[in-house]
């Protein structure tokens, strides 16, 4: 049970993979105009996070340890996102296309972010020991890459939110744009410092 | 060693060749047929996906199109060659629309009176909610700029008068200008360089006592113009001068006689402030 809020804080606040970790900062920029394409944004990602984190985990578990090849994880994780991602895009064309207009043009732009990989490679470091699966393991990744996902939407909703009153600023011309949201973000990443303080 | 070697090229190879499978039959399995004709419109389209249309983008637009929600003349950037080559493809025939060029009804500026002190967000449609805009006169520009910003091909700048001008060259008539100015000042003018150049340059209905009293640029309904143009294209009605653009002829006698210099030729405007 510890262990479960220890995973969701630390991904959450902690650990911010946008603010501690400086994963995914091209969407953070990227896509935080406005807060409805933030919104999608981020729900792709949570999508795509735990989609990658169950393929990962698996071939991480059943095929580069059993082969004694993890080495090769980070070549093989990155065909098994791209993969699976692919495979699922093309699922949801077919049977939502809803759901396709909604997600449909971030899938394949986060599918090749850093924020991915990083969190799956990290799994494996925190919930593997010794080429072994620690009791949970499969249930612990999952929440890791939910609680990423979750914690890079709430930054991502913050920054849009901040971003959408900084258009209605009166901002010196030379910083408009992405100077002044890099100015912010490293601001928003000073406050996120303060968690690290926190002992769970 | 070697085991490690043939043990990864081996897994890699596996894992490629099943996920090229699994994809391969995804691909036929659920494959969603596009039209064809939407490609083909597509290609005509100017691909900038600048949204004056009000879609997401070119490839929205085209499906508009092929579902009858919005016609031809939505997209103001497409060149009108590619235009009729799209009909040719829809099977419909594209009637030719006079082209037309943006046009701002004030030149208030730096010369109307400050009502108040405007100290908030500077930007027009914030400026307008407090008590109508800082402006004495209730019709004119409030010169934040809220159009300069909103133009997405960059055609209107401020110029060093305080009021915004048009770059007619940039000018696409995608009429986003007339639907974000507060004050509803900018319009739609056709735009043949020869016939009709000309334009009011106010928008004020108020009684000429009063538009001298706030701003002295402005229509004083003083009738001169109406008297003096030979063809009737112009009309004063709730003192202000209307041009009827179907009759002018470009003579610019109307321009002559103004007292107030309100009724100006488009083409000669002041420069930009910086």
């Amino acid at each position: 049970m510890g262990k479960i809020f220890a995973i969701i804080i630390s991904n959450l606040l902690i650990n911010n993979y946008i603010l501690f970790k400086f994963m995914g900062l091209c969407p953070f920029l990227g896509v935080s105009k406005q807060t409805k394409p933030a919104f999608s944004m981020g729900l792709a990602v949570i999508f795509v996070l735990l989609l990658s984190g169950v393929m990962t985990w698996a071939a991480y578990n059943y095929v580069l340890l059993p082969f004694r090849i993890d080495y090769m994880r980070t070549v093989v994780f990155i065909l098994v996102i791209a993969a699976s991602v692919q495979f699922i895009e093309m699922v949801i064309l077919k049977m939502s296309p809803a759901l396709y207009r909604a997600l449909g043009i971030y899938l394949p732009l986060i599918t090749t972010n850093c924020v991915v990989l990083g969190v799956t490679v990290i799994n494996t470091e925190d919930f593997f020991v010794g080429g072994k699966a620690i009791a949970g393991s499969f249930g612990y990744s999952v929440l890791q890459v939910f609680c990423a996902g979750v914690g890079f939407l709430f930054v991502l909703m913050l920054m849009s939110g901040i971003r959408e009153r900084l258009e209605l600023a009166d901002i010196p011309e030379s910083m408009e744009g992405l100077p002044i949201a890099f100015i912010i973000a490293s601001i928003m990443s000073l406050a996120f410092m303060g968690f690290v303080g926190m002992r769970i | 060693m070697v085991t490690s070697i043939i043990a990864s090229i081996t897994t890699l190879c596996g894992l490629g060749i099943f996920f090229g499978l699994v994809l391969a039959y995804a691909a036929k399995k659920f494959h969603v047929p596009v039209d064809p004709t939407i490609e083909k419109i597509l290609a005509k389209l100017p691909g900038a996906n600048c949204g004056s249309c009000g879609k997401a983008g070119c490839m929205g637009f085209a499906q508009a199109l092929l579902a009858g929600e919005l016609d031809l003349h939505s997209c103001s950037v497409a060149a009108t060659e590619n235009k009729k080559d799209i009909a040719a493809i829809l099977g419909l025939s594209l009637e030719e629309k006079a082209k037309k060029v943006s046009c701002l009804h004030c030149c208030g500026g730096n010369h109307a009176k400050d009502k108040f002190l405007y100290d908030g967000i500077k930007d027009c449609l914030a400026a307008s909610l407090v008590l109508g805009g800082q402006k004495e006169c209730a019709y004119g520009c409030l010169t934040y700029g809220t159009c300069v910003k909103a133009c997405p091909f960059g055609a209107i700048e401020m110029t060093g008068e305080g009021y915004p001008r048009i770059i007619e060259s940039k000018c696409t008539a995608c009429g986003i200008c007339v639907n974000v100015c507060p004050k509803g000042l900018y319009t739609l003018i056709p735009f043949e360089q020869e016939k009709a150049r000309i334009y009011v340059a106010c928008t004020s209905n108020d009684a000429g006592r009063i538009v001298m009293s706030v701003c002295g640029v402005g229509c004083i309904a003083c009738r001169r113009c109406e008297k003096a143009c030979p063809h009737g294209a112009i009309a004063v009605v709730d003192n202000l001068a209307r041009i009827d653009y179907e009759k002018c002829s470009g003579c610019l006698e109307c321009a002559k006689v103004c007292p107030t210099k309100v009724i100006k030729v488009r083409g000669v405007q002041p420069l930009p402030s910086r």
